[in-house]
């Protein structure tokens, strides 16, 4: 985990006025999944534009695989794998044809260029639809021969652009396991960009959290989560049968809880320590029936919004 | 399409032919391609058609001159006038080929979101563009040259007159000086294709211009000569300056170009393209130019016909470099 493989410093790109990207800094280690979160227009494509050297930034640089993607993107278009976000494919072609052509443009020789294609569309169900024109295909085949499109140059890292965008729940399952497949077996370096939260936080090792165009936070879900909530690290559900004020001045008064809000029959307790039980023994002792009690994992939705209401 | 792909048994060959070659064979399978040549050879058949007719009369009314009947089916149109000849038809329909070709060259690979998968390959950017230029040059020349030996061929048949190895030579530089007028086209349609995002604004750009040239453009000068016509002209210089100005302003478009070199190309009676004095008329004994001097008479046709062609294409390529490349 400790050999960094893309390595963004002080990336600045600006269009006239606007800061697309501002003081980027970011590392991205061998054999990890990195999820680049972020609502749309935070920056992320251009961020990952920068990285393969289609777009020159303002200034900082960008390292890939320990190449200067803005001087040599050729060599780091060698390494690199793209998904681009909406990624078109020669539609009187097969599918087959398709990947034979990026496999002759990385400059693969024919036999092999034919025995990888047919292995990695099989490997992503394609194997039936091989002979078929890509314009048939629907969007999530298409999606699919575009992860067999990114790796037939069989490259050290994947970066794909909004993977799952427009695909429906079953097939984004399907892709996001054959993502993670892939980094396992072959210890390929992915950095997928999402606006999907869950998806994200289902296979990524590590989430940076990309807002108008600056790294607010990255880590692991956990440590995103202390980074944000520090002061009140847990959250405790509980629905009851009968809400009265004293129960949530009693509840207020208890050592330890910041904030107890309620809508309806539920209460929401955010407490600096695990006072589950405690809780419970006030509620019931108040004489309120006790029907729910949770402890709510802090989730991406949860640091996203705290994000956003933050004022990023 | 199986013959391109499957190549299990052969070397790997250059990035850049690999795109030339898919390059031709998207084209030569496109139905766009075989409508334009459809159009191009029916107009051919047409023209010769008529020149076959009349070339029996052109050939009688100059017997003056050392006759190159051979050429006469390239330029010979009957009396009527019903069909013009096949130097006018490519004239006038090359360029629609060239723009039918190139008008959605850069702008469709962008629209299908192709454009950003390839350039993600370990290739040079200038590759995509370069290779659709090479791909689309090295096709017209091929349907050019098919169709000018096609031409020759019937009407070596229909007339039985061999040509003269002078004449061959004639219509050889003929058909690469069409190929350049059509590749200035071509060139033109491809800047349009870099510059708008849709297909079709970039289609009636290149109809624009093209029509522009062949229609109101000669309009244009005539209203300005008529404007400027010296009508108190004094000496025989003053009335020469006027005439050459013209015909400058006249050259300016590039049908005109192509127009007075294929004639001079194909009539070698044609010994000048500017206006003569009585003086240098005066004991010139009127018979056609050898090939080499109809050469040198077109020179800078050739050199303005090339020029404007590189113009083009090098602004589409500074466009292109400086573009951004992103998905739609």
């Amino acid at each position: 985990m400790a050999n960094p493989i893309i390595q963004l410093e002080d990336l600045t790109k600006s269009y006239g006025e606007l800061k697309a990207v501002d003081g980027l800094n970011l590392t991205v280690y061998q054999g990890e999944i990195f999820g680049l979160l972020g609502p749309n227009g935070a920056g992320k494509s251009t961020t990952i534009l920068m990285m393969l050297g289609l777009t020159e930034p303002t200034s900082g640089t960008v390292r890939v695989c320990g190449i200067d993607s803005t001087r040599q993107p050729i060599a780091v278009k060698k390494k690199v794998g793209y998904l681009p976000d909406d990624i078109g494919f020669y539609e009187d072609l097969t599918g087959l044809e398709n990947l034979l052509y990026t496999a002759f443009l990385n400059r693969i020789s024919g036999q092999e260029a034919y025995d990888r294609a047919m292995s990695l569309l099989k490997r992503v169900g394609l194997g039936q639809a091989a002979e078929q024109k890509a314009g048939t295909y629907s969007r999530g085949m298409r999606q699919r021969l575009g992860l067999a499109d990114v790796l037939i140059k069989n490259p050290e890292v994947i970066i794909l652009d909004e993977p799952t965008l427009g695909i429906d729940p079953e097939g984004v399952r399907e892709l996001l396991d054959l993502i993670q497949q892939l980094s396992c077996d072959e210890g390929i370096t992915v950095l997928l960009s999402s606006h999907h939260l869950h998806q994200v936080q289902q296979i990524c090792d590590r989430v940076g959290l990309f807002v108008k165009g600056r790294l607010l936070a990255e880590g692991d879900i956990d440590q995103l989560s202390q980074q944000l909530f520090k002061e009140e690290p847990y959250a405790i559900q509980a629905r009851v049968s009968d809400m009265t004020d004293g129960l949530i001045d009693r509840l207020k008064q208890l050592d330890g809880v910041k904030q107890v809000a309620c809508e309806k029959d539920m209460l929401d307790i955010r407490c600096a320590r695990d006072l589950t039980a405690d809780i419970s023994r006030i509620v019931v002792e108040s004489g309120v029936d006790l029907h729910h009690l949770t402890q709510k994992q802090y989730g991406l939705d949860e640091i996203y919004h705290r994000y956003f209401e933050g004022g990023a | 399409m199986k013959n391109l792909f499957d190549r299990r048994d052969q070397r790997p060959i250059h990035p850049f032919w690999v795109m030339v070659q898919k390059e031709i064979s998207d084209q030569i399978r496109s139905w766009r391609y075989l409508i334009l040549l459809g159009i191009v050879v029916l107009t051919c058949i047409g023209s010769l058609y008529t020149a076959m007719m009349s070339i029996r009369d052109a050939v009688a009314t100059d017997e003056t001159l050392k006759s190159f009947v051979f050429l006469k089916l390239f330029t010979v149109s009957d009396p009527e006038g019903t069909l013009p000849p096949f130097i006018t038809f490519i004239g006038f329909l090359g360029p629609l080929l060239g723009i039918g070709l190139g008008f959605d060259a850069v702008n469709s690979e962008r629209n299908r979101g192709t454009l950003s998968r390839i350039m993600a390959q370990p290739i040079h950017r200038d590759y995509v563009i370069n290779a659709k230029f090479t791909a689309l040059l090295i096709v017209i020349s091929i349907s050019i040259f098919a169709l000018g030996f096609l031409v020759m061929g019937m009407g070596l048949l229909a007339i039985g007159i061999p040509p003269t190895p002078e004449e061959f030579l004639r219509i050889l530089f003929f058909l690469i000086l069409s190929i350049f007028y059509i590749a200035f086209w071509l060139n033109l349609a491809i800047l349009f294709s870099v510059r708008f995002r849709q297909p079709a604004t970039s289609a009636l750009a290149s109809i624009a211009v093209w029509l522009f040239f062949s229609v109101f453009y000669s309009m244009i000068v005539r209203v300005i000569a008529k404007a400027m016509y010296p009508a108190q002209a004094t000496t025989a210089g003053e009335i020469l300056s006027y005439q050459k100005f013209i015909q400058v302003l006249f050259r300016f478009s590039p049908s005109q170009l192509f127009s007075e070199a294929t004639t001079t190309l194909l009539t070698p009676s044609v010994r000048t393209l500017g206006p003569l004095t009585m003086e240098q008329i005066y004991g010139a004994i009127p018979s056609p130019l050898p090939l080499g001097q109809s050469l040198i008479l077109i020179w800078p046709h050739w050199t303005g016909l090339i020029a404007a062609t590189m113009i083009c294409f090098a602004i589409s390529y500074v466009w292109f470099m400086r573009q951004e490349i992103r998905s739609r």
